[in-house]
């Protein structure tokens, strides 16, 4: 009987979790597909223009400039966590891996607006005092954004890396191969989709993240077609417009939440696809 | 017809709901601490952000003449704040910009005169703009600092958010100068430069103008520090006197809001604002006086 009451209680927690889900995504939807309807969703996503005082609801280049954002960032991330994860698994000595990882994932407990504040006191001078244009810009945002995913990347990696049975390793070395040779020809093939599992959710959390990106990225409206340039993310231009918008263009604003919206659905999926075949 | 306009309009109310659901949120959270104290009269101000840090100083000044009254003061944006005291969620609303038609039925009291200053890096050796070079500038028809007599260098505009008080006040005053009559009322604007960087406040715009030689912003005439120069306009450059006389011409009017029948005490703060004493102090921060 008690057994039961805890059950239906667990259920109970674990429903409205979901539930709220639910209604965020209603709530977003309700919002903002009356707007989309109304200007078409072609025009949505495809036009470049966006003035929603002039009736322009166009959020191509934020689009573009996510997408954009997200894949450098996750470019920067992959390389730099990859390596940090390979060394943590295979070369580095135990003792050390015990400070470093603690350490690595306490990045993850720095607030976004300490990056972004730092991206804009030293990365954005830096890049507008060495490649020129104003500083704020696809680069520094990727950069920023590069380095807040690392946890991510180097925990899932290292967790993947550690779950290779040892017998794959130790039969590679039998053989004759050298360590990297083990670790490049077997361990990183064995752990492959976890790999991609924990980039994907790094890409997740770049896609969504707002305020260092608002800080760094400049929120010019073109669309970016040199890393140089100043970019507007999906998320900064919700941030950014929503404390002054009204009527449309605050339906306006929800819509482009679901296409956020639809594009972290879509990553998430794929995500969960790779992670299967694993198990 | 008249069913689509009555949807419109069911949808606007609702949206404007949301905003003041979230509005009411903060400021309950931020009347919390007050609510234990019982008996305190309070005012809550909120709103534009570019006449915040003014409203502050005013609360300062008057609770400190006042004990037992509780000044509270919040941003959120000129829009925000018109929403929040048409739904009485707070007592003042604070606007840096015109009301729009849609707008009306509230008290409107100017505070202060503000003037919207062009601003530029400290090292930038330009000191003089006119009002359609402005217009250029932020239109993207401008690029370079040799247009304007300085050196061979990329111009780096800088905005603020579509819906930002400062920047409805800019595009009237200066995106309008020398434009076409467009249909309707007033004159068309030129459209801001895609490719300008969009900053969101004040501030903001004042650190990036502050640390990049190339870059041009609008901010309050108030909000100026010695990092950044306000360029003369037309030949005149903005200080008390052209601001006040009209002749430098980028001039606005910070506004509180009321419903039809404020409150005392809301009544006596406002009272204080206007006074000589609340004038001199806004005038102390950088202001113009109404008077």
């Amino acid at each position: 009987m008690k057994e039961k009451l805890i059950e239906s209680g667990l259920l109970l927690v674990a429903l409205s979790a979901v539930a709220i889900l639910f209604l965020i995504a209603c709530f977003i939807f309700r919002e903002g597909a009356p707007l989309i309807a109304k200007v078409g969703v072609l025009h949505f996503i495809a036009s470049a223009h966006w003035a929603p005082s002039r009736g322009q609801f166009g959020i191509l280049p934020m689009i573009v400039g996510s997408v954009e954002v997200t894949v450098l960032a996750v470019v920067f991330g992959a390389a730099m966590g990859l390596a940090c994860a390979m060394f943590l698994a295979e070369f580095a000595p135990r003792w050390s891996v015990r400070i470093l990882k603690p350490m690595i994932e306490l990045l993850a407990g720095i607030p976004s607006v300490v990056y972004g504040f730092i991206g804009v006191v030293v990365l954005v001078p830096w890049i507008r005092t060495t490649f020129g244009g104003p500083g704020f810009s696809v680069l520094a945002s990727s950069v920023i954004l590069g380095i807040m995913i690392l946890p991510t990347v180097i925990a899932i990696s290292l967790d993947a890396l550690q779950a290779v049975p040892p017998i794959y390793r130790e039969g590679s070395l039998a053989l004759g191969a050298t360590r990297w040779q083990t670790l490049y020809r077997i361990l990183l093939p064995a752990a492959r989709s976890g790999i991609i599992a924990g980039l994907i959710l790094g890409m997740g959390r770049a896609v969504g993240e707002t305020m260092a990106v608002i800080m760094v990225a400049g929120n010019a409206l073109t669309l970016p077609v040199s890393v140089l340039q100043p970019v507007r993310t999906l998320t900064s231009n919700i941030a950014l417009e929503m404390g002054y918008a009204s009527g449309d263009h605050q339906a306006a604003l929800f819509a482009t939440g679901m296409v956020l919206f639809v594009i972290i659905a879509i990553l998430n999926t794929v995500a969960l696809l790779t992670i299967k075949p694993r198990s | 017809m008249t069913l689509a306009n009555v949807k419109a309009v069911r949808r606007e109310r609702a949206a404007g709901r949301h905003a003041s659901v979230l509005i009411s949120l903060a400021v309950t959270l931020a009347s919390l601490p007050i609510g234990c104290s019982r008996g305190k009269a309070s005012v809550t101000l909120a709103g534009s952000t570019s006449v915040e840090p003014f409203a502050e100083r005013l609360a300062e000044l008057y609770m400190a003449g006042h004990r037992g009254i509780e000044i509270n003061v919040q941003g959120g944006g000129s829009s925000a704040g018109i929403r929040a005291v048409q739904n009485r969620i707070c007592q003042i609303g604070m606007s840096s910009r015109e009301l729009h038609a849609d707008e009306k039925g509230l008290t409107e009291i100017p505070i202060a005169h503000d003037a919207i200053a062009l601003i530029v890096n400290a090292r930038n050796p330009v000191r003089w703009i006119t009002l359609e070079q402005a217009r250029d500038v932020f239109a993207g028809r401008i690029r370079n600092w040799k247009k304007l007599g300085g050196p061979d260098r990329a111009i780096t505009p800088i905005t603020r958010e579509e819906g930002s008080g400062t920047r409805a006040s800019f595009e009237e005053k200066v995106m309008t100068a020398g434009m076409p009559g467009g249909k309707g009322t007033g004159q068309e604007a030129a459209p801001f430069a895609p490719d300008a960087l969009v900053q969101d406040s004040n501030g903001a715009v004042r650190e990036v103008v502050a640390s990049d030689p190339a870059a041009i912003g609008y901010i309050s005439f108030g909000l100026i520090d010695a990092r950044v120069r306000a360029l003369g306009l037309d030949g005149v450059e903005p200080g008390e006197k052209t601001i006040k006389t009209g002749r430098y011409s980028i001039v606005r009017e910070f506004l509180f809001l009321t419903n039809d029948v404020p409150s005392a005490t809301t009544k006596d703060f406002i009272d204080y604002v206007l006074s000589p004493d609340g004038q001199k102090a806004l005038v102390e921060e950088g202001l113009i006086s109404i008077k």
